[in-house]
């Protein structure tokens, strides 16, 4: 299967994709992998929140909001 | 005595373990230094009594927010830990069961939420658990107290894992997929009708709808418990007590004693509302008329928070709190404070940082008013029109988001983005719940009528001895050029620093016309909170902080007061 690289921003709701890799420091990636959100795991926009507003995604089954600063350093595999 | 220590993820229901744990007696206080709180209790173990501490929720022990470097600090002083793992949730919760492992403190692992794992599929290797872990492992059910007793005499057991050993961050992620993949088992699930309706409640305009409906809902549940409460606990106490206190008068005489105890008689009675009495409103406002309503308040506020609404809201806020500094639990300071801003004041804990703290605080002080003082708008400026009422709140919102916009671009400091799992739909524990409310009521006695009842008494002496004239002389210049209003008005401000409610209703005998009535009410709302709140505030933000707060409340006072002035009544 062909994929390509996006930020999860990019990403409409209803989207799915496989966590490829994060933009930041290690605190920063801790605090994702932590929560659930971790490389190779799939995931699923659940709803991107106008106006700048946060990105549900959904991981294992849980849902988990973030805001858009963070959503634009989670780098997503999605099939092209 | 020993100390267990529960550590968890967020949302695992671990309060709910905590409160099996311990019954009813239990302490809420600040953990040394910072603003979290944290429950201590006693539980009673095989080998003699000990004591319990629920550690705030975190993911793991680097932490990366105050509520972290508590629970990692708490570890500290644990002689036996019971990690509470989410056996729906089993992978992710495993990162902080190594790490803590890893730590060599002997431990037992209850693997709570047992019966919705099962409900949803996934099956657990509880021996193999206990096998890979080193440490007896309970499944347990917070909810119905399903495998406590077991967990309680499995702690005798707990040691330090002896197959666990100090790892590198990398190493403990392959472990955990490691291990997750040896014990646990998923059925395939389809999503029900009940994922997509959880799911309409955190997108954009569904959502919106519902947060509106529930938040609704909760406010009419509030003045329902809230008046409930007043009518058939508190006021027939207080039947009770009158005659005590009439005695006290008639005993007193007049004189400067009896007005700074039992206040002003109204028509040779008390009058609870009006008297300014320290024995009389001072005990009156609080626990008649403020008390009922915050326990309804934490009351719904803890419901909120049990069933899983609570990060919902906060998301869907979110894009409006954000933009002004704050993020989506920007909102919980405002829910409260429409009871009673010193409950709202205490809430702005739930963000993160100095600088949002001090957004959420200053903006709840200048533009939202408590329901005493909501009830006494509509009282004063309803019969002349409804539009005025509208004048008011349209104006203190504006202020809210005007304010917010200018304090997020001017206060230095951080302001982190939401982060939060949403966890699902649960129906709310009562005991649980019951402690939580309890518990804040208690922090809320303790914390705010002493010092509301103070200020009355300083208030008072600065009322007999005239004080207060003299300070509202002093700002009658200002009244009459700067605001268009009478010098009288003065007197009400002054007052309305101890009863903003009381203080709108002193406006009336001033016979204000409607547009003059709008700017007072609106003036009397931003210019400073109420003595109770100050107090409060004054110990969250710190002496600078709550100079920096007052130095905007009262610039935004006049800004808003000048404009309302220029608008409403001309030059």
């Amino acid at each position: 299967m062909i994929t390509m690289e996006k930020t999860l921003l990019d990403l409409e709701p209803g989207m799915q994709g496989t966590i490829a890799r994060f933009i930041g420091n290690p605190g920063f990636v801790r605090k994702l992998r932590t929560i659930g959100i971790r490389e190779g795991k799939n995931l699923t926009v659940v709803t991107r929140h106008p106006l700048g507003g946060p990105v549900v995604i959904e991981v294992d089954g849980r849902e988990v909001t973030l805001g858009r600063g963070m959503a634009v350093r989670v780098v997503v595999d999605v099939a092209a | 005595m020993k100390t267990v220590v529960l550590m968890g993820n967020p949302n695992v229901g671990k309060s709910g373990i905590f409160s099996r744990l311990t019954g009813t007696r239990v302490i809420t206080s600040n953990y040394a230094g910072t603003t979290v709180d944290v429950s201590r209790g006693k539980t009673r173990l095989p080998d003699g009594p000990a004591e319990v501490i629920d550690a705030p929720g975190t993911y793991s022990l680097t932490p990366t927010n105050p509520a972290e470097e508590v629970a990692a600090e708490i570890l500290g002083e644990a002689d036996v830990v019971v990690n509470v793992v989410d056996a729906t949730n089993l992978e992710r919760n495993l990162y902080l069961t190594l790490e803590t492992l890893e730590r060599g403190v002997p431990a037992a692992v209850a693997l709570n939420l047992w019966d919705e794992a099962g409900h949803q599929g996934i099956t657990i290797d509880v021996d193999g658990l206990e096998e890979l872990l080193g440490v007896p492992v309970v499944p347990t059910v917070g909810l119905s107290g399903e495998g406590i007793r077991e967990l309680v005499e499995r702690l005798g057991e707990a040691r330090p894992s002896a197959t666990i050993q100090p790892m590198s961050e990398e190493e403990r992620w392959v472990a955990v997929g490691r291990i997750t993949g040896e014990v646990q088992k998923i059925a395939h699930r389809h999503h029900t009708l009940a994922d997509r309706l959880a799911e309409a409640s955190i997108r954009p305009t569904s959502g919106l709808f519902i947060a509106l409906a529930v938040i609704a809902a909760a406010f009419l549940a509030v003045r329902w418990i809230g008046e409930g409460l007043i009518s058939f606990v508190f006021e027939p106490l207080f039947d009770l007590y009158t005659p005590i206190v009439m005695r006290a008068s008639e005993l007193l005489g007049p004189g400067i004693l009896h007005d700074i105890l039992i206040g002003r008689l109204i028509g040779g009675e008390i009058d609870y509302v009006e008297s300014m009495g320290l024995l009389t409103t001072g005990l009156f406002v609080p626990f008649a008329m403020i008390l009922p309503y915050i326990v309804a308040f934490y009351l719904i506020l803890s419901i909120l928070e049990d069933t899983g609404y609570l990060p919902r809201l906060a998301t869907l806020a979110d894009t409006f709190f954000h933009r002004l500094g704050m993020h989506g639990y920007g909102i919980i300071p405002v829910f409260l404070g429409f009871g009673c801003n010193v409950p709202g004041a205490l809430a702005t804990r739930v963000l993160e940082t100095k600088k949002q703290r001090f957004i959420a605080a200053t903006l709840m002080s200048l533009a939202i008013p408590c329901m005493a003082q909501i009830a006494m708008v509509f009282g004063v400026l309803g019969p002349f029109g409804l539009q005025y009422v509208v004048m008011v709140f349209a104006t203190l919102a504006l202020v809210y988001v005007v304010a917010g916009l200018i304090l997020n671009r001017v206060v230095p400091g951080e302001c982190p983005e939401i982060f939060l799992e949403i966890p699902p739909y649960r129906a709310p524990d009562l005991r649980a719940t019951a402690t939580k409310t309890w518990m804040r009521v208690r922090g809320f006695v303790g914390e705010a009528i002493p010092y509301l009842f103070l200020g009355i008494l300083v208030v008072n002496l600065l009322y007999s001895v005239g004080f207060l004239d003299l300070l509202a002389a002093a700002f009658a210049p200002v009244m009459e050029t700067w605001l268009g209003l009478p010098a009288g008005a003065a007197v009400a401000l002054l007052v309305g620093f101890l009863r903003k409610d009381l203080a709108v209703g002193m406006l009336v005998p001033l016979g204000m016309s409607p547009e003059q009535l709008v700017i007072a009410v609106t003036m009397l709302t931003i210019y400073f909170p109420c003595v109770a709140t100050f107090v409060v505030l004054l110990r969250e933000l710190g002496a600078r902080g709550m100079l920096a707060a007052a130095g905007v409340m009262v610039t935004t006072a006049l800004l808003v007061g000048g404009a309302l002035r220029v608008i409403l009544i001309g030059f």
